[in-house]
This record gives structure tokens, sequence and C-alpha cells, in this order.
């Protein structure tokens, strides 16, 4: 009886590995993928890396051009991430199993938040661009979309798990609808709420590089720039500045959470 | 003698207190008789946790507004912008067309994105594994974890396109430089989850284990991976479905092929709404299939283990 | 004329048979009543179509003198104020603190607004806190619910349908998550809160000590059905195990005790 379970989770094994191994190959060669090419080239890149890639005192001469981009990045990163919010918080009060009103509303913000979680970034940045050109509004629209997606469905799991108990309890006082929502929904689900936003603000400024390097804007571009002009002490400063802020930003909300979880 | 005083004291005590909760207890007739209001203050509770979350959110909405009022509205025209919009997106999902590939290679190309979100997820799962164990503060000693865990958060500081445009310098443009720069990522994301899905093993069975002579691997391989090879999978599917958006975006903005170069021509370069539209419903039809899929194969796992 | 008049109840869930089935029984003020019987004999929903957080399929169901299931939204809101209820797991929003999770008995009698921004007047705090204290937690009145054990949690519920200034209070097995202490004080408030206020109390039990012991009448329930309605005294050990069917070789039931209590 025993060896059978073995023998079985042996094979199980062995059937996965096999699975992983043939799912590799095929990547490997539908994709072109030159494995030695690519673990050579971490080699290559890392002394490449050392001898190139530093800031040097020269390229301190940026900073003044720089700063007011990093700036405006993540200022729009922010305002994007708290306006999604605001509308996230809408639409998963309406689309949450517990809260919602009535069907129809449900599977409509649920659909919302499906939609606009998987357009991909690339093609509201390409949209964006052709109305709004490159002014920051296009990386914010980006960023606001695909924020508003992402948070919705994270509020609604929020709301779920906090769960019903109390909400069953304040319908049997006789609380109305908001009521509810106000004294037992939100107090109980804010904390968890408050630790997604801020999760989403880190990954804001990231997508915000991605979307300034694909529409000529913010700090995005700041690197492109510097990178295509072969100047690469100028954007391994850019770089050094970018994980700089993200890693305060993580530093910050960690300690948030801390207290407030 | 003097143990004796105490025993009767102690018994006294308590018995007096027994009386006095007696008294106090059946009383709730008071509540009829008194009507007069005792004075009150605010009865929500300001402690740290409510003030830094009224703190962060008040500071949030400033930036906010801050934004906006700094925002240069003159170069472009607001309301244009969001009529525009609002039509593009119109042509672009209700006439969805594609002319410069056919179905085919479009979905050849959705393939080749597949196949760099695979390769991608896989590199990072097998570093990830290593350094998981190695950051969990119940497998390492605490400088290793803190080590690595700091590398980590630096690695995943540094947002992915520019890792593939640094490692594009050395190996080229190309899939080996997106697959080994968004790898980076993967393992950074992977670690982080791997390690805390490890430290949440009961320290008892570990201790168990090394009580019974185990070593580290046999302890890892016994106790640690086997109980958390849900949540490892789960993770791991998790991050296949980041990969496939991030494979999209770095076909777009570095050149690594798939269908994210096909989305990136038809917007930037040939200004096709409508093809943008057709590789929009393909991207958002994978992706929703990727989510249904890791969905029903957690809940699988959860059943069967 | 009685307070509470249930006639002919059935309640189907997904049209399947049957979660109650024709129970007809009435209640008058001040009374204590067990209601007993093996899991999904159907008192959970018994108790609530009472407040009619459960709509039964048919039957007619009158509090005070009022048919509960002919009312308008907003009457049946009015309605619940009146019908206080406590669960087994408490339902306290865990965040927040022990006199605002009380306060929220008042909702019902709130506006939209005020009830929103949780603005109580001088006299509902007051009563509130008389409340409080009487239930012995003056000292953890500014704690926060997750911080409180098992049984203090309990006397907050009561402390929560007491200040609804209810007539009726509907426990759904107050006990069954606590140890014998904690059990004790609160069967013990729920029998002076009876007794002393004239508050009728109907109780979801699953120990039959229990009910024999507090209860003024006691109605066995099994798959649905009134199978016993009468004074503790009444019940037999025979009519114990048409009550509980297979289940009663189980139960250790020692019917001499009860006239010890
Ligand atoms: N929401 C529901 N949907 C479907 N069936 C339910 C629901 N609630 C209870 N039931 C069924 O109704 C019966 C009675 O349940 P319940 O009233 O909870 O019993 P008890 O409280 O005595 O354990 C059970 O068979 C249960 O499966
Ligand atoms: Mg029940």
């Amino acid at each position: 009886m025993r060896d059978d379970i073995f023998t079985k989770r042996r094979n199980g094994n062995l059937v996965f590995l096999l699975a992983l191994l043939i799912l590799s190959v095929g990547s490997i060669i539908i994709t072109e993928y030159d494995v030695i090419k690519g673990f050579t080239s971490i080699t290559r890149a890392v002394i490449w890396g050392g001898s190139n890639f530093y800031p040097d005192a020269e390229s301190l001469r940026i900073l003044p051009e720089i700063f007011p981009k990093l700036q405006e990045t993540v200022l729009m990163s922010i305002a994007a991430t708290t306006v999604a919010a605001v509308l996230a918080l809408v639409l998963s009060l309406a689309g949450s199993q517990t809260t919602r009103i009535n069907r129809i509303f449900s599977i409509v913000s649920r659909g919302i938040a499906s939609l606009f979680r998987n357009i991909p970034i690339v093609a509201w940045a390409m949209v964006l661009m052709i109305s709004f050109s490159q002014s920051p509004l296009t990386g914010y629209l980006a960023l606001f979309f695909g924020s508003l997606g992402f948070l919705t469905r994270a509020f609604m799991e929020t709301i779920d798990e906090v769960g019903n108990n109390s909400i069953e309890a304040l319908q049997a006082t006789g609380a109305g609808y908001f009521h509810i929502i106000f004294q037992a929904v939100l107090p109980a689900s804010m904390p968890q709420m408050i630790s997604w936003l801020l999760y989403m603000i880190e990954t804001n400024i990231r997508d915000a590089t991605l979307v300034g390097v694909l529409t000529g804007t913010g700090i995005g571009f700041s690197f492109d720039l510097y990178y295509k002009r072969f100047d690469y002490h100028a954007a391994s400063l850019v770089v050094l500045l970018i994980v700089i802020t993200v890693i305060v930003i993580e530093l910050v909300s960690n300690n948030v959470r801390r207290v407030i979880l | 003698m003097q143990f004796k005083e105490l025993i009767v004291q102690e018994t006294n005590n308590i018995c007096e207190q027994l009386s006095s909760y007696e008294d106090r207890h059946t009383s709730f007739k008071e509540l009829f008789l008194t009507k007069d209001t005792i004075n009150f203050g605010p009865i929500k509770l300001l402690d740290r946790a409510s003030i830094a979350m009224r703190t962060v959110i008040l500071f949030l909405t400033v930036l906010t507004i801050y934004f906006f009022s700094t925002l240069d509205y003159q170069s472009i025209d607001v309301l244009k912008g969001f009529t525009d919009t609002f039509v593009n997106f119109k042509t672009m999902f209700l006439n969805p067309y594609a002319q410069r590939f056919t179905l085919g290679e479009a979905f050849y190309n959705v393939v080749v994105t597949l196949g760099l979100a695979f390769l991608t997820t896989l590199i990072g799962g097998i570093v990830a594994l290593l350094l998981g164990l190695l950051a969990a503060q119940n497998l390492a000693p605490k400088q290793v974890t803190n080590l690595i865990k700091g590398f980590v958060a630096i690695i995943r500081a540094v947002p992915t396109i520019l890792w593939v445009l640094i490692f594009a310098v050395a190996a080229g443009l190309g899939s080996a430089a997106a697959i080994i720069g968004m790898s980076f990522h993967s393992i950074s994301y992977l670690t982080k989850a791997y390690s805390e899905s490890f430290e949440d093993l009961d320290r008892s069975v570990i201790e168990a284990l090394m009580a019974s002579g185990a070593n580290w691997w046999q302890i890892v391989f016994q106790a640690v991976i086997p109980s958390s090879v849900t949540y490892l999978l789960s993770w791991t599917f998790l991050r296949f479905e980041i990969n496939f958006a991030n494979a999209v975006a770095m076909g777009a903005a570095a050149g690594a092929g798939g269908i994210g170069f096909d989305l990136f021509m038809a917007g930037g370069f040939y200004f096709d709404l409508r093809e943008v539209g057709f590789i929009t419903y393909l991207i958002i039809a994978i992706a929703i299939a990727l989510e249904v899929f890791s969905t029903n194969i957690k809940g699988k796992l959860q059943k069967s283990i | 004329m009685a307070l509470l008049e249930l006639k002919n109840v059935t309640k189907n869930y997904n049209n399947e048979c049957c979660a109650l089935d024709n129970v007809s029984f009435s209640v008058d003020k001040g009374e204590f009543v067990s209601i007993i019987g093996p899991s999904g004999a159907g008192k959970s929903t018994l108790l609530r179509c009472i407040n009619r957080m459960v709509e039964a399929s048919s039957g007619e169901i009158s509090v005070d003198g009022l048919i509960s299931s002919s009312l308008s939204k907003k009457k049946l809101r009015k309605l619940r104020t009146k019908i206080g209820m406590i669960f087994q797991h408490y339902n306290l929003v865990d965040r927040l603190t022990v006199i605002e999770n009380v306060l929220h008995g008042r909702l019902g009698y709130k506006s939209t607004l005020a009830g929103v921004l949780g603005r109580y007047s001088q006299e509902e705090k007051s009563q509130a806190y008389r409340i409080i204290e009487i239930l012995g937690l003056n000292e953890q009145i500014y704690k926060r619910c997750d911080q409180l054990s098992g049984g203090q949690k309990q006397r907050v519920g009561i402390a929560r349908a007491l200040v609804q200034n209810p007539k009726i209070i509907l426990c759904d097995e107050p006990i069954a998550s606590l140890d014998p202490n904690a059990s004790k004080i609160i069967m013990d408030h729920l029998g002076n809160i009876s007794k002393e206020m004239g508050i009728t109390i109907i109780v979801n039990l699953h120990q039959v000590e229990v009910a024999l012991k507090y209860s003024d009448r006691i109605i066995g329930v099994n798959r649905g059905k009134v199978v016993f309605d009468g004074a503790p005294c009444d019940l037999t050990t025979r009519q114990i195990r048409d009550i509980y069917g297979s289940e009663s070789e189980d139960l250790i039931i020692d019917l001499g005790e009860r006239h010890a209590g």
C-alpha cells in the first residue's frame, strides 16, 4: 500500500519534470533564445557594468535636469494610484459578494476590473499617446487605468475576506446599507486597502519608467536619452536615483504597514 | 502559623471579590432607574494605527492635488484629448481588424511571448528556490537572510525595462537580453514570496526534525518544501501571469519580439488603432485564460494536499 | 396577545425540502425560551426567519402585533430595532472599540447621514456606558475588540443588543465557542435580562443541561419540525431521543440535575 503511494508520487514528479523540460526546449526554440549567450552575457554585463555603468563626477551635472523629471514621475504615480483607489473603492463595494446592491452592478464592476487589469499597459500608452502626446497626462492615465483594474480586484478580495459576520449583525439591528458600509465594512478593511494602495504606488513608479521609455516622458525618457547617447555614466545615475526612490518608498510603506495592520 | 493566616486572608479576599461582583451583577433594573446623562468625550479611538492611516490618506491627497495643480495644461487641449481618446477607444474595441499579419502569425507571436514568459518564470523559480531557503529566517542565520533580502530588494527596485536595456548592451537587443533581464525581477519577486512561505512553516516541525538528527538538506527536502509546495506553485503561477504582461511590454519597448512588438508597431509606428484593438483583444484573451487556468490549478492543488 | 407568533412557517432553501416544516408557536413577553436540536435541524433558520434575515417560504410571523412578511424595507428596519440578536462568533467589528461596537445597536434609529458619520447623542452614549458597566466591561470600554477574550466579546454582543431597547433578543448558539466559566456568565446575564427587564429571550442551544437550567420553556426541533414544546420539567429521556434522533446516544444528560438548579 505505502509503496504504491510512493511510486505514484514519484511518477507524478517525473511527469511534471518531463513536462517542464519539453516546455523549456519548446520555448528556447521558438524564442530563438541562445542559452549559452544568455548566461555568458551575465558575466560580460557585470564586467562591462563595473567599468562603464557607474555615475562619475561629470555625470552629476545632469542632476538639475533629472530631479524635476523624477519628481514628476513620483507625483504622477501617487496621483494615479490615489484617484484610482477612490474609484476602485466604489467599484469594489458594488462588485463584492457581501456588499453588492444587485447582481447586474456586481457583474459590470467585476467585468470592468478584469478588462482594465488585463489590457496591457503598452496598449494604454500607445492609444493615449495619440491624443495627449508627451504630456504627463499620458503616463498618468495609462497608470490610472491599470491601477483601477488591479485595485478593484484587490479591494474586492479584501472586502470578501473581512467577512460578512459583522455585516449580518448590523443588518439584524436594523442598520441601513450606508450605515453598514461606513461603520463595519470600511473600518474593517481600511488597513488592508491602504496596504494595497502603497504597494500599487511602488509598482506604478516602476511602470512609469516603462511608460516613459515608450512615450518619451518623465524619468523613463531621461534614461532612454542618455542610454541612446551611450552616456552610461548619466544613465546609471538615473537608475541609481530610481532605486533610491523605490527603496525609500518601500521602507516607508513597510513601516506604515507595521503600524496599521 | 503565618501560612495559615495567609490562607485565611486570601479566602476573605476572594469572598469579598465574589460578593462585590454579584452585587454589581444583578442590576439590569438600574437601566430603568437612572436617566441622567454622563458626559462623554469622542468615542473614536485615536491609536497609532488610525493616526497613521489618516496621515497617509492626507499626505496622498495633498500630493495628488499638488500634481494636478502643477500640471502643464497649456501645451495640450485636455478636453479634446479626452474626447479623442474616447473616439480612439471606440475604434479600437468596436472595429478590431488585422491587416499586416495573418491570424496564424499573430498566434505564433503570442506563443513566442508565452515562451519568453515561461523561460523567465522557470529561471526565476529555480534561482529563487535556493535564495528563498537562504532568506527564510527559520532556515538560515540572520546575517544571511538580511543580506539576501536586501540584495533582492535592490534588484526589485530597478524597473524591468531598465534591466533588459542594461543587458542589451552586453548581449544585444533580443530574446537573450529580455529573458535574462526579466529573470532578475522574477528571482527577486519569487525569493521574497518563497521565503515568506517558508517562514510560515511551524517552528516546532523543524525543531522536531533537528532533534532527531536530520541535517539541513534533509529538513529542507522532507519538511520545508513538501509542506509549502502549494504556496510555491501558486506564487509561481501568479508570477507567470505577471511575466506574460512583462513579456508583452518588453517586446514593445526592448525589441524582445513576440506579440508585444506587433502591438508597438501597430500603435507607435503605423498608428493603426484597429490593429491595436485586435492585438489587445488577443492579449486580454490569453491573460484571462491564464488567470482562469491558474485559479483552477490553485483550487485543485489545495484540494489534493 | 402574544409578543411573537409563528403560524405554519415553512422554509425551503433552493427548493429543497425542508429547513423548516410547518412550524407554529407563540411566545409571551419576558419568556426565556430555549430551542434545542441536532445540528442542521433548522434552529438558525428558525431564528433568522423571525427578524427576516432569512425570508420564510410560507406562513405568517407576527412580532408585537405586526405581520413581518408584509412590511416594507423601511418598516422592516424599524421592526428589527425591536429585535436584538447575538451570535456564536460575536460578529463584532474587531478593529473598533467596545463602545463603538455597542453603539452600532443604535444605527437602526438613525438617519443615513448621522449613522454614516457615527454621531450619537449624549443619552445614547450614557445608556451604552451604563449597560457596559453592568456587564462588567467598564475597564475595556476604549479597548479594541480584537484585544478581548471570547467571553468579553460576547458581553459586547449582549450590550449591542440591549442598547437597541429591544423587546426580544434572539441568540444563535451564544456559548458554543466559550469555556464553561464564560458560558455561565453569559447565560446568567441573559437570564437576568429576561427576569429583570422583561425582555423575551429566544436562545438556540446545543447543551441540553444548560437549556434545562435556564429556560422557562424548551422547544425541540428535528429536521425542521417542532417535536417538543413545553416546560423543562416535562422533558423526558424519550423525548430527548426524539429530538436528537440517533445522535442522542452521544449525549450525556443527567436529567436529575435540573431539580437542583
Ligand atoms: N444559506 C443556505 N442555503 C442552503 N441551505 C441552507 C442554508 N442555510 C442552512 N441551510 C440548510 O438548512 C438546514 C438547516 O440549517 P440550520 O438552520 O443552519 O440548522 P442548525 O442551526 O440547527 O444547525 C440544513 O440542512 C442546512 O444545510
Ligand atoms: Mg446553527
